[in-house]
């Protein structure tokens, strides 16, 4: 597990509930808070935040399990995300993608046996100008081609 | 001697190394004991070009770009000397690129400091919200009516009625809503102005506030932008600071008061019943229609829900006047639209323009063709949901008709440029299974059509039956465009339909590769 995530604890979770419970519908902004605390939502979470915001534990599941961003279980040391959209596929994406699953040795959306790597797609940074484009643990990195996503990759495996 | 030197903090120049330049400009001029200054400000949107790093002259600032690491040396020679540099581009202003535009959106972005809010007044910031200030809500409703001003989000809906029929409703609280969660590929103009001049949005959704008796608003702004969320939430604070937003903006007596909100990787959230709910902290399920936002929005109050780029139009509107915006444009696309230029593109950016430039101009003179120099197949306008168009069709006027006359859409104004080597049933694939990983579920059409779509697709691709399955595949087309409830079903059917129409001999059985023996 990343280092730079903090292990699991029912206080710690209670406290970053409570930050909150002033913002109105706050369920969203409630999981981005633990899943930045924690590197991913633990499940026990759930039932601790429809208790403070009054939902049932379906309603909070539901919008837990709803977006792409909330993690079920750690990530990798490392997250790679590669943008799958359609500037970048112009731009020579797909191949690139290929690239990375064959020297990682996982599909997309999967983790590394080792867990140093997660491979995620993406759909557009925003960066369509200069595709193909990247983030790694959340530094963004385009016109990516042959030389620069092996060297991403490298970073990436470290 | 002292440099002030500009290196953009928007994320296309970022990404591409320009946090980077700053340390290796700060140990250069280290090195010289050179007084340098470093402006990060936003990008002019000449892509290609990033990372584009200015000097100022007493002649203006001159730029110098695509600048590496290893030309930091070199570039502050010529930066020095004002001498010779192979990268050297002359006054930025000057740069033909910047010249054949017209900036009223995006005047300030790429040259002011975003951060400070004095640098924003400096450049005629805040003049509108002042006029809007003394004016009543039916006056500065008229002013955007007038404008001309259609939603840049892509439905293209009159700005004006939109913002009157919420002035007009009753209500113990009203809300103002910025739609900045631009999902669609091939477009990056929210980003760019949220990064490059956060105020202008600020100040276009202060007046909103304003206009239609509304106190608090939202900027929900995709997870995937953090540099923007960063950008907005510096800017709100340092609006308040200045008493720009609060509870007596500028001692008017008027109440606005902002709070960036910040989305989990859905693309239907985009849509603005479905980004509702998710403010309101539910999953993003499309709402149907009636009730309007403006009748009954975030929280059931009456609601303005306007894209990032309406919202930023407003200021120059009522500083200048709804003639001023109003008189460029065609037909009834009034005014300018930031155009995005990306994918397999030469000249990649941002050019605002206003209505009736054509597609060719656009795609061959503008975007200068492919960066793989090879010819142009095929552009998509518009985002995921947008049509595909052949050089053929390049005559179209960028104009919200003109485009649904053809099948297609303006959309959020981005065009994805494809050279030859592009596979179009493999796009068409494409838009079908980014519908089903994207679709929020509450539609049949759009939940179970995706997924068949692809199916088809395959089967098609795969040599089955396939004068059967094109048959199919326009039929759950046409279903999913009609049966749909939001965009998202109801647009996919675009790409789909406009590849097959234009690119009919992509569809049919693809070679496969023959298995080694």
């Amino acid at each position: 597990m990343n280092a730079a995530y903090e292990p699991w604890s029912a206080a710690r979770c209670t406290e970053i509930i409570g930050a909150y419970a002033h913002v109105e519908g706050g369920v969203i902004v409630v999981l981005h808070a633990i899943q930045h605390a924690f590197g991913y939502v633990p499940e026990p979470a759930i039932p601790m935040i429809a208790e403070a915001r009054n939902l049932s534990r379906a309603e909070v599941h539901g919008v837990f399990t709803f977006y792409h961003d909330f993690r079920h279980e750690p990530a990798g040391k490392h997250v790679l995300k590669i943008c799958r959209a359609e500037a970048c596929q112009a731009a020579g994406g797909d191949a690139l993608t290929a690239r990375a699953e064959q020297q990682l040795g996982v599909k997309l959306g999967h983790t590394t046996a080792d867990d140093r790597v997660t491979l995620e797609p993406i759909y557009c940074l925003g960066l369509c100008a200069t595709a193909p484009s990247a983030m790694l643990d959340g530094r963004i990195v385009g016109r990516l081609d042959e030389k620069r996503m092996d060297a991403l990759l490298v970073e990436a495996q470290r | 001697m002292s440099l002030k030197v500009y290196i953009p903090c928007d994320a296309a120049a970022v990404c591409v190394g320009a946090d980077e330049l700053v340390a290796a400009f700060e140990a250069q001029a280290a090195q010289r004991k050179l007084e340098i200054e470093i402006v990060r400000n936003g990008s002019r949107g000449l892509l290609w070009l990033e990372p584009m790093v200015e000097v100022a002259t007493p002649n203006g600032r001159v730029a110098f770009g695509p600048v590496e690491d290893k030309d930091v040396a070199s570039v502050l020679d010529a930066m020095i000397a004002d001498g010779p540099h192979d990268l050297r581009l002359g006054i930025a202003d000057d740069i033909t690129w910047l010249k054949k535009q017209t900036r009223l959106t995006f005047v300030r972005c790429g040259i002011v400091d975003p951060r400070p809010v004095e640098d924003y007044v400096a450049h005629d910031g805040y003049k509108g919200l002042t006029r809007a200030l003394s004016m009543d809500s039916a006056g500065i409703v008229a002013d955007v009516t007038t404008s001309g001003l259609r939603g840049r989000g892509g439905a293209g809906f009159p700005t004006g009625i939109k913002w009157k029929t919420v002035a007009d409703a009753q209500a113990d609280r009203k809300f103002i809503v910025c739609n900045a969660d631009e999902g669609d590929s091939g477009t990056f103009a929210d980003r760019m102005i949220m990064e490059g001049d956060p105020f202008v949005v600020i100040e276009g959704m202060t007046i909103a506030g304003i206009a239609v008796g509304a106190t608090k608003g939202y900027i929900y702004i995709r997870s995937e932008y953090p540099h923007a969320i960063i950008a907005m939430e510096e800017g709100i604070k340092a609006a308040k600071r200045a008493g720009w937003l609060g509870d007596n903006i500028k001692g008017s007596g008027r109440a606005f008061d902002l709070e960036v909100r910040v989305g989990a990787g859905a693309y239907v959230c985009g849509e603005e019943t479905s980004l509702l709910e998710s403010l309101e902290g539910r999953r993003g399920i499309v709402r149907a229609k009636p009730p309007l936002p403006a009748h009954k929005g975030l929280f059931g109050k009456p609601t303005v829900i306007n894209n990032v780029l309406s919202f930023a139009a407003i200021p120059f509107i009522l500083d200048n006047g709804a003639k001023a915006y109003a008189d460029y444009g065609m037909g009834r696309s009034r005014g300018t639209m930031p155009i995005q230029l990306a994918g397999n593109v030469k000249f990649g950016g941002l050019f605002e323009v206003a209505f009736g430039i054509t597609l060719g101009e656009l795609v061959d003179d503008i975007a200068g063709g492919t960066f793989t120099g090879k010819p142009v197949r095929a552009v998509q306008v518009g985002g995921p949901l947008g049509a595909y168009f052949p050089p053929s069709m390049f005559d179209t006027p960028f104009d919200y008709e003109a485009f649904a006359k053809r099948d297609g859409l303006i959309g959020h104004g981005g065009i994805t440029i494809f050279d030859d080597s592009v596979d179009m049933s493999k796009m068409a694939r494409f838009a079908m299974e980014f519908c089903a990983v994207e679709s929020c579920g509450k539609c049949t059409p759009c939940r179970i059509g995706s997924t068949r779509g692809v199916e088809t697709i395959d089967k098609i691709r795969r040599g089955e039956q396939v004068a059967d399955n094109l048959l199919v595949l326009q039929d759950l087309s046409n279903t999913m465009k009609f049966g749909s409830l939001c965009a998202l079903g109801g647009f996919t059917p675009y790409p789909v339909m406009s590849a097959l129409k234009h690119f009919p001999e992509d569809f049919g059985p693809v070679p496969q590769v023959q298995a080694a023996e």
